[in-house]
């Protein structure tokens, strides 16, 4: 194959309004949907479950998470409504968050509390 | 291919911190990218994921021998061809029902009146995001007919992805490399079609979309 020199460079869009200036050679989101395992975990040796974490605060969350989710109930389309969505993805986040803490809560494992022990039992890595 | 990554940055601790970074996240992902893409020029790629992370040769070629059946048949699934990235966006208002159709009656209150008015608005969104999503899949179907295998993206994050409108089809086709033009102009044909859609081509992909390692066996 000869597609080295232009492998994804050009993103074609008809009738959209003009690009952001800087355009880079290909769109982030467009890469990360890639290159990022679907949200579960990195595979490897190294494993983190990307759901677990605030990644980038919300934005890939709702990317791989809540869309998924919203549109198992037929309701993704207030993603994309800007008169809507930021509402509707505050809830989500603070659900989302408040959840973790119940969990944290439930399971007794509070770090702050007991801070050595939870060191303690690690190997030391 | 292997690199070296120093733990300190790819343990799983910093990972995960740098992993909500997202100018640390975009310039690690787009290097990923870019291996990946210059290897791709050299010869048929199996890409995996970013981040995927051995501790050591050892461990790579044991995950090469024990995927050893699955990544020859990964290679000759995707050998000669190529991942094409398809996403179509549509105004809302473009499909919305005509001004008429069914107008909101009265109500005796302004309070009634509101949430009337409230609720055939959110009716009509939905009218329009049915109508808009007939639309993405008869354009869906129309370039599966063109390819070896499709996967589908959730719509992305708009402000990520900086859109306006809504994003109702995001695809990834795996087109043989003989079929690239008709697919091209398959997708210049669709958008000049429907007008009231924006169809935005990406590619050429290495075969990000196509290349997942089964789901994950039972650990022995």
């Amino acid at each position: 194959m000869s597609q080295g020199a232009d492998w994804n460079v050009p993103s074609r869009r008809m009738g959209a309004p003009p690009e952001p200036a800087r355009r880079e050679s290909a769109s982030l989101a467009d890469i990360l949907e890639r290159v990022l395992d679907k949200g579960i975990v990195i595979a490897g040796d190294i494993q983190i479950n990307l759901l677990d974490i605030e990644l980038l605060t919300i934005k890939i969350r709702l990317l791989i998470a809540s869309v998924d989710r919203a549109k198992e109930m037929g309701i993704d389309w207030w993603e994309h409504d800007p008169t809507l969505s930021s509402g509707a993805r505050d809830v989500l986040d603070e659900n989302e968050r408040l959840r973790r803490r119940v969990g944290e809560l439930e399971s007794g494992r509070d770090a702050e509390r007991e801070p050595e022990r939870e060191r303690g039992g690690e190997d030391g890595s | 291919m292997v690199g070296s990554v120093p733990l300190a940055d790819f343990g799983e601790e910093p990972l995960r911190a740098h992993l909500e970074d997202l100018p640390w996240l975009e310039r690690a992902a787009r290097a990923h990218h870019r291996v990946i893409g210059r290897a791709a020029g050299y010869g048929q790629v199996i890409p995996l994921r970013f981040a995927t992370i051995y501790h050591d040769d050892g461990r790579v070629r044991t995950m090469l021998q024990e995927r050893r059946d699955d990544l020859t048949a990964t290679l000759a699934r995707v050998a000669g061809r190529t991942e094409w990235g398809v996403k179509a966006y549509v105004d809302p208002r473009a499909f919305l029902p005509d001004p008429g159709e069914e107008g909101p009656s009265g109500g005796d209150t302004p309070g009634t009146a509101y949430l009337l008015r409230r609720r055939a608005q959110r009716d009509d969104k939905e009218t329009a995001h049915l109508r808009a999503t007939e639309r993405a899949e008869e354009i869906h179907t129309a370039l599966t007919a063109l390819a070896a295998a499709t996967a589908a993206h959730p719509p992305q994050d708009a402000r990520l992805a900086a859109y306006e409108g809504w994003m109702v089809l995001n695809n990834s086709y795996l087109v043989p490399d003989d079929r690239t033009e008709e697919f091209t102009a398959s997708v210049t044909g669709l958008g000049e079609r429907y007008p009231d859609v924006d169809l935005e081509l990406s590619g050429p992909w290495p075969p990000y979309s196509f290349t997942a390692p089964p789901e994950r066996e039972e650990a022995p």
